[in-house]
């Protein structure tokens, strides 16, 4: 099926995805083989469950969709995992607990359960743990419901571990883990007059450190950071992050391909990075006038726009992600391209996730899409690019070298070179 | 759905002949590639009124590049000279208008009846009240009276094209709270509006030129786009 998000456990050990036929599949790295230092441990199938089922609002007359938006792991407290997983409309924590012992020697009851007939029964034994298969079950501990109207693109769990937003197109909404009858609205951008609307809510996220502090873009291109203790409806922002346009790329694409699909802190918190439809922006918390540094990601596309915005691609939403250390950042491209900025070299790299042209455990070969004018050997004219093969969920390990990327039916674990 | 590699059209690609050309037909050119981005997103807004629920996000951007394009057109005064063309055929529109009841689909796209910009979307608001009937009289429910001939009309037309686009668009996102009604009323609201039209068209009180932004895309429209247009238009009436 359709991936539809990706995303690392606090540890790596774990990488969950979601999919649009409502399932998450979760994968588990295996244990470092002692012999085998050159190499990590791959990655297996762990657990799949189906999380969010198609539902029919019936007053509104409108299927709600399974796909799964949104995938985010809590820290873990104890030997269970947790997540929460969201579609359009509810988002679902969900329990997920390994099982290796089972109890055996019941007094009642035989081994398969029938029940004993109580007059054989001559002694008392205490039943004692045994061994037995692992088991993998996940349950959904809690559901939250009924409280956003827009479809919920983003959710984030707060540093407090308590407390997560949702985040819809023109709300969002703070919650308590254990709560799920209630919600705080922390946003609302919804005009009185729906007829005036012009600008809607993209992504949001939750300050890695800072509790009270969030962000959220929107489709006009500006972040907004807002503090939980201003005020309880935070509408009116403590930052507004805009770079003003630059009048010489004016079209009447400027506005669509500067709308932010996606928000990530890095995991310092100082830096925040935003996904536009051409480039990945850098923000310095502390500037708010300008991106500290951009990354063209396909800037040949900025000739293109009419065709995309005919072909609707120019809509497309990509993700972005920091790798552990925050000195590289990492977002895809058409083509089943992604692409690597490495912020202290300011090298970048593009690569291919496809099985036609890599075997495993080979080293990936860098590609170069040719702009214009003479196609040199092994680049790719822009023309030939297939727009149907976009990768726009890709994720990076939060301590090695190790990216989860998403083409549209496949998911693709890469890790460097270990010498 | 998608084949390799992308058709260019619109504003792509160096090699665009007429652009080549020193100025002389530089500017028709933009007009009409500007023209044919307007078209084509009032397609893709019509289509997501079609789904149902549509995406909101795209919708504003979509709406906001047509809101866009319109100003600039007003602003460099196309949109006047768009209608100073056609103020002889003023006669057409009270026919038109009584037209569309009657005509079949086939008929229609011969390209004689187009919903302006200005009734565009509230075609999106009766398609979604499911009231087909209604959907035809809105090409003529364009409000205020007008002189259409001469000059008159040409100014007036201005500011008005502007704000009932202004309007049309306002009143698609008016249609995407609807559907989220939250009272009987709410439900109820645009089924009224529509019945209102429907009983003025048929008595033939609304005798003013409401069919004049028909014009505007009857002539200077390309074939093409006019066809796309009305095919669409097709389209919703034959669901019905």
């Amino acid at each position: 099926d359709i991936i539809s998000t990706v995303e690392f456990n606090h540890s790596g050990e774990l990488l969950a995805t979601g999919d649009k036929g409502g399932r998450v599949v979760i994968f588990q790295q295996e244990q470092e083989n002692k012999t085998q230092t050159h190499s990590r441990g791959e990655y297996n199938v762990y657990s799949t469950f189906q999380s969010h089922e198609p539902e029919f609002d019936y007053l509104k007359s409108l299927e709600i969709e399974e796909k799964i938006n949104k995938i985010r792991w809590l820290p873990q407290k104890n030997a269970a995992q947790f997540l929460l997983s969201t579609n359009d409309k509810t988002i679902k924590l969900w329990k997920i607990s390994e099982r290796d012992k089972r109890p055996e020697g019941y007094n009642l009851k035989e081994e398969d359960g029938r029940y004993r007939d109580p007059t054989t029964v001559t002694t008392l034994r205490v039943p004692v743990f045994r061994p037995m298969d692992l088991m993998v079950e996940a349950s959904p501990r809690r559901i939250f419901a009924n409280a956003h109207t827009y479809h919920i693109n983003s959710i984030s769990i707060n540093s407090d571990y308590e407390t997560y937003l949702s985040a819809d197109d023109l709300r969002i909404n703070l919650w308590h883990l254990e709560i799920t009858d209630r919600s705080f609205n922390i946003v609302d951008i919804k005009p009185a007059n729906m007829e005036e609307l012009t600008e809607v809510i993209t992504a949001a996220e939750f300050h890695p450190n800072s509790c009270n502090t969030f962000v959220y873009s929107s489709s006009k291109g500006t972040i907004r950071l807002c503090d939980m203790r201003a005020s309880a409806l935070c509408d009116r922002h403590s930052k507004l992050f805009e770079e003003p346009e630059d009048p010489s790329n004016r079209s009447f694409f400027s506005e669509i391909i500067s709308s932010i699909s996606d928000v990530k802190f890095s995991h310092s918190g100082r830096y925040m990075m935003t996904r536009d439809y051409l480039s990945v922006k850098i923000w310095d918390l502390n500037m708010e006038n300008r991106p500290v540094e951009t990354y063209q990601v396909h800037e040949y596309l900025r000739s293109k726009l009419c065709s995309l915005y005919e072909n609707d691609c120019i809509f497309d939403k990509f993700e972005c992600c920091w790798n552990g250390s925050d000195s590289v950042v990492m977002t895809g491209s058409y083509n089943n391209f992604f692409r690597m900025f490495d912020r202290n070299t300011k090298r970048d790299i593009t690569l291919e996730a496809s099985r036609e042209n890599n075997k495993p455990r080979t080293v990936l070969k860098p590609r170069k899409v040719c702009a214009s004018g003479k196609r040199k050997k092994d680049e790719i004219s822009v023309d030939s690019l297939d727009f149907n093969k976009k990768i726009l969920h890709t994720a990076w390990h939060p301590k090695e070298n190790i990216i989860a990327v998403a083409t549209t039916n496949n998911l693709y674990i890469f890790q460097d070179k270990v010498n | 759905m998608f084949a390799r590699g992308i058709k260019r059209k619109c504003f792509d690609g160096e090699e665009d002949i007429e652009g080549t050309l020193a100025g002389f037909k530089a500017i028709p050119s933009y007009n009409l590639k500007r023209q044919s981005l307007l078209d084509m997103s009032l397609i893709k807004l019509q289509l997501c009124h079609m789904l149902v629920e549509p995406n909101l996000c795209r919708s504003v951007l979509i709406a906001n590049t047509a809101r866009q394009i319109q100003e600039e057109m007003t602003q460099d005064g196309t949109w006047q000279v768009i209608n100073a063309q056609n103020t002889g055929q003023a006669s057409l529109d009270q026919l038109a208008s009584s037209d569309i009841l009657c005509r079949s689909t086939k008929e229609q796209s011969d390209g004689k009846l187009i919903p302006s910009y200005s009734s565009f979307s509230k075609d999106f608001e009766d398609i979604q009240s499911q009231d087909i009937i209604s959907d035809l009289s809105t090409v003529t429910s364009v409000q205020a009276s007008r002189n259409p001939q001469g000059n008159v009309w040409e100014m007036e037309n201005s500011p008005e094209n502007r704000g009932n686009f202004q309007k049309s668009l306002d009143q698609i996102f008016g249609t995407l709270e609807n559907k989220n009604p939250n009272s009987v009323e709410d439900l109820f609201s645009d089924v009224d509006n529509s019945y209102y039209d429907l009983d003025t068209v048929l008595t033939g009180t609304m005798s003013n030129t409401k069919m004049g932004h028909c014009d505007v895309l009857e002539s200077f429209s390309s074939q093409t786009t006019t066809n796309s247009n009305i095919n669409e238009l097709d389209h919703i009436i034959l669901h019905f």
